[in-house]
């Protein structure tokens, strides 16, 4: 019998911690299949990030380093200097890159490294117990927004994708998400582009993945994905905003 | 015959990076040591090495640790303020057991201070600096040639202990020119068995500091004391008429070299000076210093600040019997041989009479 669906090989064959719902693993597993799909779990050095997915280097058959909070981009930036024939990636999530990672990607991207970063967007801090995060939602109530987020106060939701597109120095920059079957096949299309993007030295490539957080959410994990299709989507549009010479 | 040249103190530690193999220097601008970025913007490419203009200090020692983790060699440099912000990144190297080289040519604080000679970065450079329980080997040079030679250790004793390796200087070190010997870097092969290069052949391998699991953070943290410990078989120190003399004064980097002239000065004058000069501030070479005060038992230390290197000299000595006078002098001005001289004939008088 011809065998069709399998883990993928750069992925460890050990049960995720991430909670019921969460779409972490999913995108794990799609990093990985991309990561079998080019031959490079033996030329890949990942950079693991502060939050839930720090621990991607349990999961993940390649070499890892993990890098201080918020500094991957940094890091990446040191590793593929250094090795410039290796496929270097980050995996990063709101927090870390968004709020106290803020001068690192913007400096990455616009550098042009020929780097590629998975960005996790889930509104919120998962690890730290659900506080807000530079992507948290209008009204949306977290643990240091009690009453919901107030624009008056905390500023609005930030926008990474379009924010990256803008600089000269970034070559692919695109929005998915995984919460449906028809999005998760896009979103893995989508993600083959961006490896492609370091892989023929076109430079820096970046997905925006908008990812679910029941736990923090408060929610089971189909409203969770739900809201991802509701309330995300409207706000974060799905798209390549940057497609490179391609 | 190695070729000398006059050189300025900032370049001769560039000089000495690029010499010991460094391909890889990510900085960011800052006063007094700029000469360093500049440097090596021009002479890293014409060796087939990366120069970075990071986005800050935070980013440039992250992105060394980057390059480190890949097992190449590569630095940063900066001055005091730009180092408190490094601070993250040294913590972490120690942590992920990641080496690194790290110059410091420090200026005055607190705060935006100055860029006048000082030292009042002693504490945040051998106790660690960062968070957590770490410390980094402090090198402190005296002289342009020993930026340059100690530069080039540094980097093999990054690669020895995988831990990163500071040098402390200041602006008076960085801004001098004097003739140095450009000697040859005499290579040292360091199995580099942790180095990410991809996991072609071996399993994967991980640099990292995150230790959850119960007791594991404990052993980590032991350890990493225990390669501390092992750091003091590199002490080095230098000392000037130690064999006869009744009060010992103690000064490291840009003060030891006013001292020299203090203590010859007080030569000449018939009085029985000593000079010690500690050149690791990390590991502190307490156990030699301990030996002098089996004889003598008067100690002088001098400082570009209000009091900090005294309090590893009290550590040494600290034993019964044993007098430990300071002078300091906070940022702002650079005291002569003559002032210096003063002071150590105050104390002298006092002691000795």
């Amino acid at each position: 019998m011809k065998q069709i669906f399998k883990r993928p090989e750069s992925l460890i064959d050990v049960p995720f911690h991430f909670c019921p719902g969460c779409h972490h693993g999913i995108i794990h597993r799609l990093v990985a299949e991309c990561i079998d799909a080019y031959g490079l779990r033996e030329k890949t050095v990942g950079v693991a990030s502060v939050g839930c997915s720090v621990f991607l280097y349990d999961y993940f058959d390649v070499d890892v380093v993990e890098a201080p909070h918020g500094r991957a981009a940094a890091v990446a930036t040191g590793v593929k200097r250094a090795l410039p024939g290796h496929f270097v990636f980050t995996y990063q999530g709101d927090g870390d890159l968004a709020a106290i990672g803020t001068a690192e990607i913007i400096h990455a991207a616009n550098r042009g490294e020929h780097i590629t970063v998975i960005f996790v967007n889930n509104t919120v801090f998962g690890m730290t117990g659900g506080q807000m995060a530079p992507t948290t939602m209008i009204d949306q109530e977290t643990t240091t927004t009690t009453l919901g987020r107030n624009p008056a106060s905390n500023g609005f939701p930030i926008k990474v994708a379009e924010v990256l597109k803008e600089l000269p120095g970034s070559t692919f920059v695109a929005r998915v998400a995984v919460n449906s079957p028809k999005n998760l096949m896009r979103a893995k299309k989508v993600l083959k582009r961006a490896f492609e993007v370091q892989l023929n030295g076109e430079g820096f490539s970046l997905v925006e993945f908008l990812s679910a957080c029941p736990t923090n959410w408060k929610m089971s994990p189909e409203q969770a994905s739900l809201r991802v299709q509701d309330e995300m989507i409207p706000y974060f549009p799905l798209g390549v905003f940057k497609e490179g010479d391609a | 015959m190695a070729e000398t040249i006059l050189v300025k103190g900032n370049e001769a530690i560039a000089m000495g990076a690029i010499a010991a193999g460094c391909r890889y220097y990510f900085g960011y601008p800052i006063t007094p040591q700029n000469d360093i970025p500049e440097y090596m913007s021009r002479h890293l490419p014409e060796v087939g090495g990366v120069f970075i203009q990071a986005e800050s200090e935070i980013a440039s020692v992250n992105m060394m640790l980057g390059a480190c983790a890949t097992g190449a060699r590569a630095m940063t440099s900066s001055s005091s303020p730009g180092i408190s912000l490094k601070q993250e990144g040294i913590s972490y190297l120690c942590g992920s057991q990641i080496p690194g080289v790290i110059v410091n040519m420090s200026r005055s604080g607190p705060g935006l201070g100055g860029i006048s000679p000082s030292q009042g970065d002693y504490f945040q450079a051998t106790r660690g600096g960062g968070h957590g329980d770490y410390r980094t080997i402090v090198l402190a040079p005296h002289s342009v040639q020993e930026n340059y030679d100690l530069t080039m250790k540094a980097f093999d004793l990054a690669d020895k202990y995988r831990n990163p390796v500071m040098i402390l200087g200041d602006s008076l070190l960085g801004q001098m020119k004097e003739p140095l010997v450009k000697r040859k870097y005499r290579k040292r092969e360091f199995e580099k068995d942790w180095a990410l290069t991809g996991a072609a052949g071996r399993e994967k391998r991980l640099l990292k500091s995150l230790y959850l699991s119960e007791g594991e953070l404990t052993e980590h943290n032991w350890m990493l004391h225990r390669k501390y410990r092992k750091m003091k078989r590199e002490i080095m120190f230098e000392t000037q008429y130690i064999e006869d003399a009744a009060l010992v004064v103690v000064g490291f980097g840009s003060v030891a070299r006013i001292l020299k002239s203090a203590v010859f000065m007080a030569r000449e004058k018939g009085m029985k000076i000593g000079l010690f000069r500690p050149i690791t501030l990390f590991p502190f070479p307490s156990a030699a210093l301990e030996k002098v005060a089996q004889k003598v038992k008067n100690f002088m230390a001098l400082e570009l600040n209000t009091g900090q290197m005294v309090e590893d000299l009290k550590l040494a000595v600290g034993t019964a019997g044993v007098q430990v006078d300071f002078y300091g002098r906070p940022p702002g001005s650079i005291p002569s041989p003559d002032e210096l001289f003063r002071e150590i004939r105050k104390i002298y008088k006092k002691r000795i009479g």
